[in-house]
């Protein structure tokens, strides 16, 4: 009886592969737009993750955005060595302190120029941001002291600016002076804010103060990083720099104040809330799409069962047990949506690698949603391919025959 | 043999309460191994109430029916589905042949339910088929044969199990008179070469001559003033 049974769907499937195919699509569209979007979901909060890590763990950064001036105008009131080594010895727990004059420039070799982002760096630098160079050297500490013209180059820089040329001890013109490069950095990829990390040129912090950016004030740092001791409690070592600035500021009011004190602990901290209120809403998303495509599932099932109400009204009345008629629309509902939901996986897989290669997500898939989608669907697929098919088969023959 | 169906005071109810319509009167018929009868009247009298309920798709609201000695309204489902598979023939008014399906897997189909082997089961159908002379036509989906072939092969369908009994409700109904007179020389022949007892429900007394006794209904009752025997 289960061999006949078996056989009966089979062939019942292939009289009418249009039919299947339509039934399968609620399954395929159901079981691959899951997949497709807790994937990317997944990718994407894998890529913000990696990226907010990229800035190192427990950092302070420092800026001074532009305030108002009493005389009227805004303008920027950056910090001097003295309030670098104040904070450097005040503060317990720091790993580094980096101080950074940023800025941009053309950079030249033979005949190719490229604008690019440059920065004077001390040796805190590359503790604080956690970056190496993946060729040559980094800088001596008798360059930091003298401010001598090397330079150290970002990835995007090599790529553009040398090429295949090696790039140690090539002599690049940067604004208007010469300076050699020492090394190459490791490449970073993207930050988060989809900015090109690689594109850039550290130079010892003093050469560039003298030579990329003259300046005789003494408020010549654009911003301070402060790289904390992991355990360290970075609201309390935050508001102790904020205390020390304003006291050597003499800003008295808070509002006033001149400066201002990021925390990638803490942007890691919204951007995790974020994160996790993304996951929920994908999985609602993912939900209300698997709804939609068992409700897709449901009403093709409906539709070709009372299509086939009088099929089964002719097995039955030609002798067919209630019990064979109903084994046999088991059968081809289970074919149907195990077929359905299978090739659903592999579209969702496929969609999945397509598009993030598009759009830049790392690739992940997950097997439990695929699993639970695809006996999601397919039990879906089943029940509602079963119960109209029970109903039809306990009707009396002559009723299931002359049904409209 | 006289008691191979009895029918005994066969009421049949169509609906209930204000909408309910008594479609049987209280038939008493019998009708005995070898014979062809006629089941004639005019639209609306019964007579395919009357054939349902003997090919045992249907049942009465009241009475009791015998065949071959079996109290059939004590079946239960499965019991009634197994009597239609062994012992019953259907021919039905509008074929119901089963779409996109060759004319041979009709066929085969009540052989298959019977879990005749596949073999026998080919063979059989060919023969039924061959019987009502479309052997060629075996390959071919309902789609493709005309009116007349898909009635012809309704026939075979009901025959390849070899039933005791052979029901068919207006057999030439769609048919023209060509047709309609193959058809009636095809149940003849079931009739008097197999020993096949058929029943035949038609409104055109042309057709049933070919049977050997007429009975006549009328707003659901069973008009004697009009029975034939030949
Ligand atoms: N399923 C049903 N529900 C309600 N009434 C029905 C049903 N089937 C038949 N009837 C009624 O029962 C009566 C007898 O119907 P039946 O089909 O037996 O007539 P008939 O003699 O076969 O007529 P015809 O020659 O037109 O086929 C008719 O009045 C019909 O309206
Ligand atoms: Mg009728």
């Amino acid at each position: 009886m289960i061999f006949n049974a078996v056989f009966l769907a089979l062939r019942q499937i292939s009289r009418n592969y249009l039919r299947a195919f339509l039934t399968m699509l609620g399954v395929i569209i159901g079981v691959g737009a899951v997949i497709i979007m807790i994937n990317l979901g997944n990718g994407t909060q894998a890529m913000i993750k990696e990226a907010i890590e990229s800035l190192g763990s427990n950092l302070l950064m420092i800026h001074a955005p532009p305030h108002l001036n009493p005389s009227g105008t805004t303008k920027s009131r950056y910090f001097t060595m003295k309030e670098v080594e104040t904070i450097e010895e005040r503060v317990a727990g720091i790993k580094a302190v980096a101080p950074v004059n940023a800025g941009s420039a053309v950079a030249k070799y033979m005949n190719k120029n490229v604008q690019t982002s440059v920065q004077g760096v001390t040796d805190g630098f590359f503790t604080a941001v956690d970056w190496k160079t993946a060729e040559g050297r980094s800088f001596e500490n008798k360059e930091y002291v003298a401010g001598t013209n090397t330079c150290i180059i970002g990835e995007s820089v090599r790529k553009n600016l040398l090429g295949d040329t090696p790039a140690i001890g090539i002599r690049l013109k940067v604004g208007s002076v010469v300076c050699e490069v020492v090394g190459v950095l490791e490449s970073k990829g993207q930050g988060g804010r989809g900015n090109d990390q690689d594109d850039i040129i550290l130079m010892p912090l003093k050469a560039f103060q003298r030579s990329i950016r003259p300046n005789n004030s003494i408020y010549n740092i654009t911003m301070i990083m402060v790289s904390l001791n992991e355990d360290v409690d970075y609201k309390a070592a935050s508001e102790q720099i904020a205390v020390m600035l304003r006291h050597m500021r003499n800003i008295t009011d808070k509002t006033k104040d001149t400066f201002e004190i990021q925390s990638t602990k803490e942007i890691q901290q919204t951007v995790e809330k974020s994160i996790g209120s993304m996951t929920a809403f994908i999985g609602a998303v993912a939900g209300v799409s698997l709804l939609v495509g068992g409700i897709g599932i449901m009403n093709i099932m409906l539709v070709s069962v009372t299509e086939r109400t009088r099929e089964i009204g002719t097995r039955l009345a030609i002798g067919a047990l209630e019990k064979e008629v109903l084994l046999q629309f088991l059968v081809e509902s289970a074919t149907i949506s195990a077929v359905g939901g299978l090739i659903g996986i592999v579209f969702g897989f496929f969609m999945t690698l397509l598009l993030s290669a598009k759009l830049h997500i790392p690739f992940t898939f997950d097997v439990k949603t695929a699993t639970v989608s695809f006996v999601f669907s397919g039990l879906i697929g089943i029940i509602f391919g079963y119960l109209p098919a029970r109903k039809a088969s306990r009707l009396n023959p002559i009723d299931a025959l002359h049904h409209e | 043999m006289s008691d191979f169906i009895k029918l005994r005071n066969i009421v049949k109810v169509y609906g209930s309460g204000e909408n309910s319509f008594l479609a049987l009167k209280g038939i008493d018929l019998d009708i005995n191994v070898g014979e062809f009868v006629a089941l004639m009247g005019p639209s609306g009298s019964g007579k395919s109430t009357m054939a349902n309920i003997l090919g045992c798709l249907d049942k009465a609201t009241k009475g009791s029916y015998f065949f071959n000695g079996v109290d059939v309204f004590s079946l239960n489902r499965n019991e009634t589905a197994l009597l239609r598979r062994n012992y019953i023939g259907f021919i039905f008014q509008g074929f119901n042949l089963l779409a996109r399906t060759t004319a041979l897997e009709n066929v085969e189909l009540p052989l298959l339910y019977r879990g005749v082997p596949k073999k026998q089961r080919h063979e059989r159908a060919r023969q039924a088929l061959d019987m009502v002379g479309l052997l060629e036509w075996g390959k071919h989906t309902s789609a493709q044969l005309s009116g007349g072939q898909q009635q012809r092969v309704a026939i075979a369908r009901a025959i390849a199990s070899n039933p005791l009994f052979l029901l068919a409700d207006e057999p030439t109904g769609n048919l023209d008179t060509k047709r309609s007179v193959e058809i009636m020389e095809i149940l003849s022949n079931l009739n008097k070469q197999l020993g096949i007892t058929i029943l035949m429900v038609t409104h055109e007394p042309d057709m049933a001559q070919y049977a050997s006794r007429e009975v006549h209904f009328r707003d659901g009752e069973i008009n004697t003033a009009e029975a034939v025997l030949r």
